[in-house]
């Protein structure tokens, strides 16, 4: 937990709440569901600013990762969201279209290849992307702030929301540091922006996030500058800038790109445990399904510009209901897999002029011509709010879970070929 | 080249590890120009400031009985102009006007261009365009031509020299830090700040500011001499400074007429703008190799 007003420089972490010793690679840490099952049962005292967090009961309920979709109230409510951008090839609709619901305390996963909108339903909810070269129309409510859309609030009334309510992090921690200052300078900045703190309890409180977030001797590397850092060591001290307003939401895109595999893990868990101690939202990023499956509650799969499939973590896995998540599952490298790994053949098609029907039908396996002209929408699949794109869910839903080499591959122009 | 092959792994190891200790000393080197710069500024600061112990002939007072008296004359070090007047103490406090043109016209121009650059760059659209198109009318002109037009409106004198270049200089700064301005504000740390909820201010001043200011500061070293000369040049014309008081590029301007008879009127006078371009040009150079982005 992040203490609000942290005593003094030097102080161990919050009750109960032993500091992340993040270890040498290949050192083993104990399995996160025991290490969060006992920070949940030591923590909840929520801080003042940490809205409603959940009760003891629903908390435990967050570790199963299966039953906890339902946890809370709604905090950002996505509708019909749509960003078009101006490039220099045409206009590129970027996200078409895309609705969701973040719960309080909820984990939402959003993965997909590259340029399918992921990044830009991010930036758009943060209200980043550049003025005059884009365009958003629908709705991004957060809940806290009443009933207005985001997309519709003032320069002054971002810079009140962002960072204090709505944190964002970055793919690559080596540039998204300032290289001129020193971390430490950089994290009293983020903790000065919204609170008032005396000099000596911010640089307190900077010091207790950079040693809640594992990044060991934190008064020494405070006065480091950003190039001293390794990789995940960057990331850290990134996550603790963005926590430091107890932000109610966190945006993560990509958060874990750009490091290797056993830095990415110790992120992923960080960045979980994180979530339990404070009761905030996440939004995880990522074109890596093995990483969102890891963390996430719910899981959105995006492909070109919209939502083609979205449901609870374990129904997604086990049983996918469009053909591109079950590829997706499919090109998933697995241990004792012999041969070549499967890839989806094709790329994502172009979104200036995006083609009509459904999208993914050029690289599917089960297209038929009904594919091509049919209005796409999402389809309820049955229970727990499983959705998806695909007028035969039921067909993929038959083919099970997929994994790797199981996936039929659409092997050539197979489009006029009915599949009944 | 036989030679290379041959090379055994712990030579070439060798040779790489001398070569590693040969960059960390000539880290040090490259400090040299920046070192001497500064001390020849100094030397040339603190002989116009304590001009008055320096000599004891007043800049103006007429030696009639000695004028172009030739360099160490007793009483007269470098000599004296066709008045009498003695040149060492001329320069010395002619060097006041030279050099507070230096800073006070180019520090004004430095801050000035690089906020409006900074707004300029950073807002982008409209502001920007208004801002851009003020800087090409400006850059429409001849440079000098400009500056003369605005002296003859005001009138010669030492103070709209300064005005004048005020006016004048900072579209180059504006321009420069713009540019820097536009490739630094897609850096993603420019975006952290902004998800970070800061003002748009703090964003400007403290995340970009210091990371595009080297290019600014560097072209002010090349600009202050730029500007000792402009105001040399006026001297020159009859615009700058008038006369009796001392300056440098007046001084010469006066000498011109004795040049055979006399060189030291305006040789040494030309030689204190030399020995001032020098080393703000050297402190220019050795900035540019400290504050060159990856060396720190």
């Amino acid at each position: 937990m992040i203490p609000a007003e942290p005593t003094g420089p030097g102080v161990p972490a919050g009750p109960g709440l032993p500091p992340v010793s993040p270890g040498p690679p290949g050192q083993t840490s104990p399995p996160p569901d025991t290490e969060l099952a006992e920070l949940a049962g030591a923590e909840l005292e929520p801080d003042e600013e940490a809205a409603p967090v959940p009760d003891p009961e629903v908390a435990e309920a967050v570790l199963a990762p299966v039953a906890s979709s339902a946890v809370g109230t709604p905090l950002l409510t996505v509708e019909d969201l749509r960003s078009y951008l101006a490039t220099g090839h045409g206009v590129v609709r970027a996200v078409d279209g895309v609705s969701f619901t973040l719960a309080q305390a909820e984990v939402l996963g959003i993965v997909g290849e590259s340029g399918c909108g992921k990044s830009v339903t991010c930036r758009t909810i943060m209200g980043l992307l550049p003025k005059g070269l884009a365009h958003s129309s629908g709705r991004v409510i957060y809940h806290p702030r009443g009933e207005g859309s985001l997309l519709d609030a003032s320069q002054d009334q971002w810079q009140a929301l962002r960072g204090s309510q709505l944190a964002m992090i970055f793919q690559d921690p080596m540039t998204a540091l300032n290289p001129v200052l020193t971390v430490g300078e950089q994290l009293l900045e983020a903790v000065n922006a919204h609170a008032k703190l005396r000099r000596d309890a911010a640089r307190a409180r900077a010091v207790e996030l950079l040693r809640r977030v594992g990044i060991p001797a934190p008064q020494r590397r405070m006065r480091d500058y950003p190039f001293q850092f390794s990789g995940g060591m960057l990331q850290r001290a990134l996550i603790a800038i963005a926590l430091a307003s107890s932000p109610r939401l966190l945006l993560a895109d990509e958060p874990t790109t750009s490091l290797d595999v056993i830095i990415q893990d110790q992120i992923l868990s960080l960045l979980l445990e994180l979530q339990q101690d404070t009761g905030m939202s996440m939004i995880l990023v990522s074109h890596d399904l093995a990483v969102i499956t890891e963390v996430c509650d719910r899981i959105i799969v995006m492909y070109a510009g919209q939502v083609v499939e979205e449901g609870r973590a374990a129904a997604i896995i086990t049983e996918p209901r469009h053909p591109y998540t079950r590829a997706l599952l499919g090109a998933l490298p697995q241990a004792g897999h012999q041969g070549e790994l499967l890839s989806i053949p094709g790329h994502p098609p172009s979104l200036i002029d995006p083609p009509a029907g459904c999208r993914f039908a050029p690289r599917c396996p089960l297209v038929t011509d009904k594919c091509l002209t049919w209005e796409t929408e999402l389809l309820s699949t049955g229970g727990d709010g499983h959705l998806a794109r695909c007028w035969r869910h039921e067909e993929v839903a038959r083919q099970g879970p997929a994994t790797q080499g199981t996936v039929p591959q659409n092997t050539g122009p197979q489009i006029t070929e009915v599949h009944e | 080249m036989t030679a290379m092959w041959a090379a055994s792994p712990s030579e070439v190891l060798y040779k790489a590890a001398s070569k590693a200790a040969g960059r960390r000393r000539s880290v040090a080197r490259r400090r040299l120009p920046l070192i001497i710069g500064l001390v020849l500024l100094a030397i040339a600061i603190l002989a116009v400031t304590f001009a008055p112990l320096l000599t004891s002939a007043p800049p103006n007072k007429i030696d009639v009985l000695n004028p172009l008296a030739p360099p160490l004359t007793p009483g007269h070090l470098l000599g004296t102009d066709q008045f009498g007047r003695d040149l060492f103490s001329r320069i010395l406090y002619g060097g006041r006007i030279d050099l507070a043109i230096a800073f006070g016209a180019t520090s004004v121009t430095l801050v000035g261009g690089t906020i409006i650059g900074l707004v300029a760059g950073y807002s982008g659209g409209k502001i920007d365009n208004l801002l851009m198109r003020i800087v090409d009318l400006f850059f429409a002109f001849p440079f000098l031509v400009l500056i003369i037009a605005i002296i003859a409106m005001l009138g010669p004198s030492t103070f709209n020299i300064f005005v004048a270049i005020w006016i004048t200089s900072w579209v180059a700064y504006a321009r420069i830090m713009r540019a820097q301005v536009i490739v630094a504000k897609k850096q993603q740390y420019v975006l952290a700040a902004r998800a970070l909820g800061y003002s748009r201010t703090r964003v400007m001043l403290r995340h970009i500011l210091p990371n595009t200011a080297s290019a600014v500061i560097i072209f002010s070293m090349v600009d202050a001499i730029g500007n000792i000369i402009l105001a040399a040049s006026l001297g020159f014309l009859g615009l700058g400074v008038q006369p009796p008081t001392p300056e440098w590029g007046t001084m010469i301007s006066d000498g011109q007429n004795y040049m055979l008879t006399a060189w030291w009127l305006t040789t040494l006078p030309g030689l204190a703008v030399v020995f001032v371009g020098v080393s703000f040009s050297l402190i220019g150079d050795g900035l540019a190799d400290v504050l060159r982005p990856g060396d720190r």
